[in-house]
């Protein structure tokens, strides 16, 4: 076997850029090589430049022209939904594979043990992570659905103040209506709802969710709740921290799971769940892209600007 | 006219009262009130010169959920049948971010509502500037309003309401959401704010009565410069019930503060209209006494009774052990998490093996 692996590069140099260089330098098919920022006094660079990678401050035009002789193919944006059209336009023109961490949601919607697959075989050149929350519940919500139809499923995250930056607060209505759309598209229920709380407990609560399904017909008690353990054996692959607290509990057509969520700390605190959830969910759909590549399964093809 | 105290330092202090007992009475009836019987409060709210009634699910715009309940009809429905029928009164919504979204402020403004409270926790401010710019937007009377707000200290409230003012919040509102202020408490944190707030920026005060002090907190506010009370006719409300509003009338007029309201129509409100509504007497019991004792949100006491009963696990434990943890405003599902937790530890639920 070669030890090739398939080169990245990683947009934003914020929390949740930092954290992913972590993840993806343990990956065996992954490589990080550049940093792309906007502030060349950033933290986030300085510490991208220590841990090896090249790094820019002048945005995704700063990068371009290093593309093909670093041979980049996949790129994660941690930016902002309303930056991440125009660099994927760009990215996508030199056939470079994007994993979308912003709201923007060009692409198709990814959760990894619900879709990845498809989307990998695909080659989809552009894939939305959706947000925290939806990484953390709709598993649950398709582990319910996949047995037997669902109305309805209603998420609840609840978030340590800490861990929710500037870009989310500013925009909770985007994260509502990005999160309940997910529920229906990718976790399976006819209609979604997410709420979102944020809790300023010091010292900082770990991130929790309560997932609600109803069921069009009576639940199937012994089946559904074979199916969630199983999921969540699934998740625990890429974010050991993913924890069944209480549930599931059943109650006429609804069907209850309390999960929590602790990061692995890697740059971000334990707590923050939500952010480790997203990093681990965009690395482990990258290492599936990239272990397509690297068997010459797929290709990925620069698409043509229209 | 009544006789007045000739003491009162309040006197001729004009206080804008926003009655709540269609949105936080909401609570209390377990969402379920008709539309019928909203227009027939509200009516008679409006008839008794009340300038602002609150009118949705108790948890707001986009409140209708499993987490909170599901009320018999939508919150337009409940404001447009309301709104058609005022005369003088504005009707006003809740909106939390987070639950709540611009989509269904813009349709809660198109049915008629004219003021809005958009509500975060009393240190996340900063979840709130595209819903206040919003309303401002539709031109609404809106209203900062900072929940739980003894979970932070005068300086840090100074701090949340100077942002929500820069959003352009018309009006900073400290809440005590789970009724356990004191007199003392809530001066310090208005006085905190009306030494940062520009002059023309309102302050006003929402309480809960869990400890009783929903009138003393209210005059305490007003002493120190607050210009607009929540209260509720009879005092229906989360947990021992809002500041009740026709008590509080009465207190004003005595001391003098111009209210503009007709204490004996809203008396009759109370009495007539809310009393036989109400499907449990709001009162200061045990359990909304504990709410108030260990700060916690004053909508947990109807969702910790049911988890009592569920699980075997006494309703003042579950609250208790809810306000050491700092849960806070819509965290309602860790009610019955916290609850099956203990009653796992106390061998009365059994896990589910993962």
């Amino acid at each position: 076997m070669s030890t090739k692996k398939i080169r990245c590069a990683l947009i934003g140099s914020g929390n949740i850029g930092t954290d992913l260089i972590y993840k993806i330098q343990r990956s065996p098919v992954l490589e990080p090589v550049w940093m792309v920022g906007i502030d060349p006094a950033s933290e986030g660079l300085a510490r991208a430049r220590e841990m090896g990678l090249k790094t820019t401050a002048d945005g995704v035009d700063g990068l371009l022209p290093h593309v093909l002789e670093d041979n980049i193919q996949i790129a994660f944006d941690a930016t902002s939904a309303y930056v991440h059209a125009e660099n994927s336009r760009k990215l996508n023109a030199l056939g470079v594979m994007m994993i979308d961490l912003t709201p923007a949601a060009i692409g198709p919607l990814c959760v990894p043990p619900v879709n990845l697959r498809e989307h990998a075989e695909k080659a989809e050149m552009n894939v939305n992570m959706i947000s925290c929350a939806g990484q953390a519940t709709i598993p649950i919500v398709n582990a319910v659905s996949r047995i037997q139809s669902v109305a309805y499923a209603e998420i609840v995250a609840s978030l340590a103040s800490k861990s929710v930056g500037p870009g989310t607060r500013a925009n909770l209505d985007e994260f509502t209506y990005t999160t309940s759309g997910a529920i229906e598209k990718v976790g399976g229920a006819r209609k979604g709802k997410a709420l979102a709380i944020i809790n300023p407990a010091e010292p900082p609560m770990i991130m929790r969710n309560t997932i609600s399904c109803l069921t069009d017909d009576e639940p199937d008690h012994v089946k559904i709740t074979e199916s969630i353990l199983q999921m969540i054996k699934e998740v625990q692959k890429y974010v050991p921290g993913y924890r069944l607290v209480n549930g599931p509990i059943y109650d006429g057509n609804k069907v209850q799971v309390f999960m929590e969520v602790a990061g692995l700390g890697d740059y971000l605190p334990r707590y923050a769940g939500n952010l480790d959830i997203m990093t681990a969910a965009a690395a482990r759909t990258a290492e599936m892209f990239a272990e397509e590549i690297l068997a010459g399964r797929i290709q990925l093809n620069a698409v043509e600007i229209a | 006219m009544m006789s007045q105290s000739n003491t009162s330092s309040l006197k001729g202090r004009k206080v804008i009262l926003h009655d709540m007992c269609l949105r936080d009475g909401m609570h209390a009836k377990r969402e379920q009130i008709s539309v019928d019987q909203m227009v027939r409060v509200a009516t008679a709210l409006d008839a008794a010169g009340v300038p602002y009634l609150q009118v949705t699910h108790g948890a707001g715009l986009g409140g209708n959920s499993l987490q909170h309940g599901f009320a018999p009809h939508s919150n337009e429905e409940y404001i447009s049948a309301v709104a058609a029928k005022m005369t003088q009164a504005k009707v006003s919504v809740l909106l939390i971010p987070g639950l709540g979204t611009m989509r269904e402020l813009q349709s809660a403004f198109d049915c008629g509502a004219r003021s809005v409270h958009v509500a975060t926790h009393c240190t996340e401010a900063d979840t709130a500037p595209q819903h206040i710019a919003y309303a401002r937007k539709l031109g609404m009377d809106t209203t900062g309003f900072l929940m739980m707000a003894h979970l932070n200290d005068p300086e840090g409230i100074a701090r949340q309401g100077k942002l929500m003012e820069s959003y352009g919040a018309h009006t900073v509102y400290v809440t005590d959401s789970a009724g356990y202020m004191l007199p003392d408490d809530v001066k310090a944190r208005v006085s905190a704010l009306r030494a940062v707030l520009k002059p023309e920026t309102e302050i006003g005060f929402h309480g809960h009565h869990n400890l009783g002090m929903g009138i003393a907190n209210s005059i305490a506010a007003i002493e120190a410069g607050a210009t607009r009370i929540d209260g509720s006719a009879a005092g229906l409300g989360a947990g021992a019930g809002n500041t009740p509003l026709e008590v509080f009338a009465a207190v004003c007029e005595r001391m003098g503060i111009e209210t503009g309201v007709d204490l004996f129509k809203l008396m009759d409100v109370a009495e007539e209209i809310i009393v036989p509504m109400m499907e449990h007497v709001v009162r200061v019991d045990r359990e909304s006494l504990t709410l108030g004792f260990a700060g916690v949100y004053s909508t947990f006491l109807l969702h910790s009774k049911r988890a009592a009963d569920r699980f075997g696990v006494s309703a003042r434990d579950i609250l208790v052990e809810l306000g050491r943890r700092k849960m806070i405003g819509g965290q309602e599902d860790m009610i019955m998490d916290t609850a099956m937790t203990m009653a796992r530890e106390r061998g009365l639920l059994k896990a589910v093996a993962a």
